[in-house]
């Protein structure tokens, strides 16, 4: 992964040419409305799902309350197991981690499965500063990686490329990475998926290291779950003779048994089906299968932060299903890359300000990618009651208060040189999504200006309205992207 | 201060809203969901929802298992079968292909140019259509469920079937490795058209096993 969220435009200005391209849309309605319906009716299927979802929140939020002992614990239950655990406060000290145990390895490249974690810290880059090749090997992020691009969502990270944009990847790119793309490949899905299947074989077969995230990390038992589809999980931790498991510290549940509610709740959530094709799980290493060394990384990277805020803490439940990105009318409208962080859609806009902090300009206007219709809260498995965690932020942001950076209680000022109603002013500006209103910049800031964070709906409630899209610009936003670095003025 | 340190005292300064008396369990996790959604057969639920996601389902008994098993191979053109060492001999009696041992020295790469591998579980769950496999002696270690295209896995019905997730795991040992399998590998990566089997066995035959 050579790309990068930093230096990313702020939410509006992002949305803005991601909304004016045209495939982007396309793809991306057909791709939400797509799952949306498909998980209305699997999760339709079970008569007790409110009672799974208070389950879902309630096994959490006692996991939250009492983090250090459920992680102690699981740190316990991992090392008798005979893995290896380690403690990572930040994205940097995760890689340099990461990377010496690869480095003791002697390899000098590892096979991945998707993993959020590893893509919030950047540790692909990481890696490739020290010499050492990571592979992703999940389709959607092959051909994002292949692309020289960035996942866009966090369930289908290519939902913005359609086939015959990941023919031409794959044929123009495959041979740089390892074995070359079929001659004369078509356009078809199940022909592109088989090229991919020939491309990572190879390396799956050679792989001596594997990494991985989790979905859930077991505090009782040490046992680590993950959840997939297309077996590329199955190949990372069960083949290569090292694992190691990048995992923030929100993953832990206390109980085999409280497995029983997550395995209802995130497959019908996330892909729509009753079971996803594969999960796989462990504890720590067996004699003679699967990997001889486990190495799993706990990291917090602001998860503390967020630990410490009362009323934003809920967003740590998050089992990132991505229904609330489904369901978004903004999500859809904008696409994931607009929200400038690993975490698009809902979840992005009150998940990334907490780890990151709200003083960067795109962090500050995160808390206003929303109309807060409220969608994402009513598909929420864990029952997030995001649009509150959303008005709490921009009262942070507006207001300032007490908050805690990177360990430290502080109290916010009020965000400088009016760059909180700028950032509302934009978000107004672009719900309201059409040139001539786009023009009216000054009435629309006027609007805002009297706008008190509390008393929302606000400006975004213009997002519920279907708007026509404008013209569709002869550039695509990658094209835009990688030209102009995102400065909207080239 | 070590990063272990670090991290737990900021998560206990993070919870200063928490009563220093409050426990772990005082924290109230209601349970009313349902431990079944009790289906009227069980069996066939799980015939049902595994051909669902694609799995190719078949029924015998025990005198109808080796043939059948030959029929399956030789109807892939298997010439080569991994074989778990508890599997019950008699279960591939009937097959021609060649059988390779499940041993800790073979190698991925010589795993790959097996065509077929037989295997039994540790259970099925109806309601989801999953069979769970943990490395028992008839199930073998998990790479050989995973590089070969071709799974043929044998349920016995009714008594490895359960109805439920929750009535599941009480009955698998965490220590285990476990593989959960639900149908054949798929992807909806690509404009989200569904597509079986990108690296996992793209057949996924599952033979219920009346006793
Ligand atoms: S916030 Fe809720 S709906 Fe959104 S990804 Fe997380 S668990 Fe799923």
């Amino acid at each position: 992964m050579s790309g990068t969220y930093l230096g990313m435009p702020a939410f509006p200005e992002a949305a803005a040419t991601a909304t004016a391209n045209g495939r982007l849309r396309a793809n991306l309605t057909h791709a939400t409305h797509t799952i949306r319906d498909k998980r209305a009716a699997a999760v339709g299927e079970l008569t007790d799902w409110a009672a799974l979802r208070a389950a879902g929140a309630a096994v959490k939020d006692r996991t939250l309350r009492h983090l250090d002992h459920y992680l102690t614990q699981a740190e316990e239950a991992v090392t008798a197991a005979g893995g290896t655990v380690h403690w990572a406060a930040d994205a940097r000290e995760a890689n340099r981690i990461v990377t010496r145990l690869v480095r003791e390895t002697g390899e000098r490249e590892v096979v991945k499965v998707k993993s959020m974690a590893t893509q919030e810290i950047g540790l692909n880059a990481a890696l490739a500063g020290a010499g050492v090749r990571a592979y992703e090997t999940d389709l959607a992020e092959l051909i994002v990686q292949l692309g020289d691009d960035l996942p866009s969502h966090i369930l289908v990270p290519a939902i913005h490329r359609n086939r015959q944009e990941i023919r031409e990847i794959f044929t123009e790119r495959m041979a740089d990475w390892g074995r070359p793309a079929p001659v004369g490949l078509s356009d078809r899905p199940g022909e592109l998926a088989e090229a991919a299947r020939l491309h990572l074989r190879e390396k799956f077969l050679r792989a001596k290291v594997g990494i991985s995230g989790a979905n859930f990390l077991v505090a009782e038992t040490g046992t680590l779950v993950v959840v997939e589809s297309e077996g590329n999980g199955r190949m990372c931790v069960t083949l290569p003779e090292t694992l190691i498991s990048v995992v923030g510290i929100e993953k832990v549940v206390p109980t085999w048994r409280d497995l029983e509610v997550y395995l209802q709740l995130l497959p019908r959530s996330s892909t729509a089906e009753r079971m996803n094709p594969y999960t796989s799980t462990w504890t720590g290493t067996t004699d003679s299968d699967g990997p001889r060394a486990f190495h799993l990384v706990l990291l917090d990277n602001g998860r503390t932060d967020a630990l410490a805020d009362t009323v934003g803490r809920q967003a740590l439940r998050c089992i990132r299903c991505s229904a609330c990105l489904n369901v978004c009318p903004v999500y859809e409208r904008a696409g994931g890359h607009a929200y400038g962080s690993a975490y698009p859609g809902p979840i992005g806009a009150i998940l990334t300000p907490q780890l990151r902090g709200t003083t960067s300009e795109v962090d500050a206007s995160l808390p206003y990618a929303s109309s807060l219709c409220g969608a994402c809260y009513e598909v929420c498995p864990v029952a997030i009651d995001i649009p509150e965690v959303l008005v709490h932020l921009r009262e942070r942001v507006v207001q300032g208060g007490p908050a805690t950076v990177r360990g430290q209680r502080t109290r916010l000022k009020p965000a400088k040189g009016h760059a909180a109603e700028r950032a509302a002013m934009r978000a107004a500006r672009w719900a309201l999504d059409r040139p001539g209103v786009l023009r009216a910049g000054q009435r629309v800031a006027a609007r805002t200006r009297r706008l008190h964070p509390g008393r929302l709906p606000g400006p975004g409630r213009a997002w519920t309205d279907t708007r026509e899209v404008p013209a569709v610009p002869a550039e695509s936003f990658r094209d835009w992207w990688r030209r102009t670095g995102g400065r909207e003025d080239r | 201060m070590s990063s272990r340190d670090l991290v737990l005292g900021r998560i206990r300064r993070a919870l200063a809203d928490v009563p220093l008396t409050e426990e772990p369990a005082d924290v109230h996790v209601p349970r009313d969901y349902l431990s079944t959604h009790a289906p009227a057969d069980a069996t066939e639920m799980l015939a049902e929802h595994l051909a669902d996601y694609r799995a190719l389902v078949h029924r015998t008994d025990a005198a109808g298992l080796p043939g059948l098993v030959a029929d399956l191979l030789a109807a892939r053109g298997a010439q080569t079968v991994v074989v778990p060492p508890g599997l019950p001999p008699e279960w591939l009696a009937a097959a021609d292909a060649a059988r390779v041992a499940d041993a800790a020295e073979t190698t991925a790469r010589e795993l790959d140019a097996v065509d077929s591998v037989v295997t039994g579980c540790a259970l099925a769950i109806a309601e989801t259509g999953t069979i769970v496999l943990d490395g028992s002696p008839d199930q073998g270690r998990r790479r050989i469920t995973l590089v070969p295209d071709h799974h043929i896995c044998v349920v016995r019905v009714p008594e490895q079937v359960v109805d439920s997730v929750p009535q599941a795991l009480p009955r698998l040992a965490p220590a285990r490795p476990l593989t959960w399998i639900s149908g054949p590998s798929a992807t909806s990566d690509i404009e989200l058209s569904r597509v079986e089997g990108v690296h996992g066995p793209r057949t996924l035959e599952v033979v219920l096993l009346r006793g």
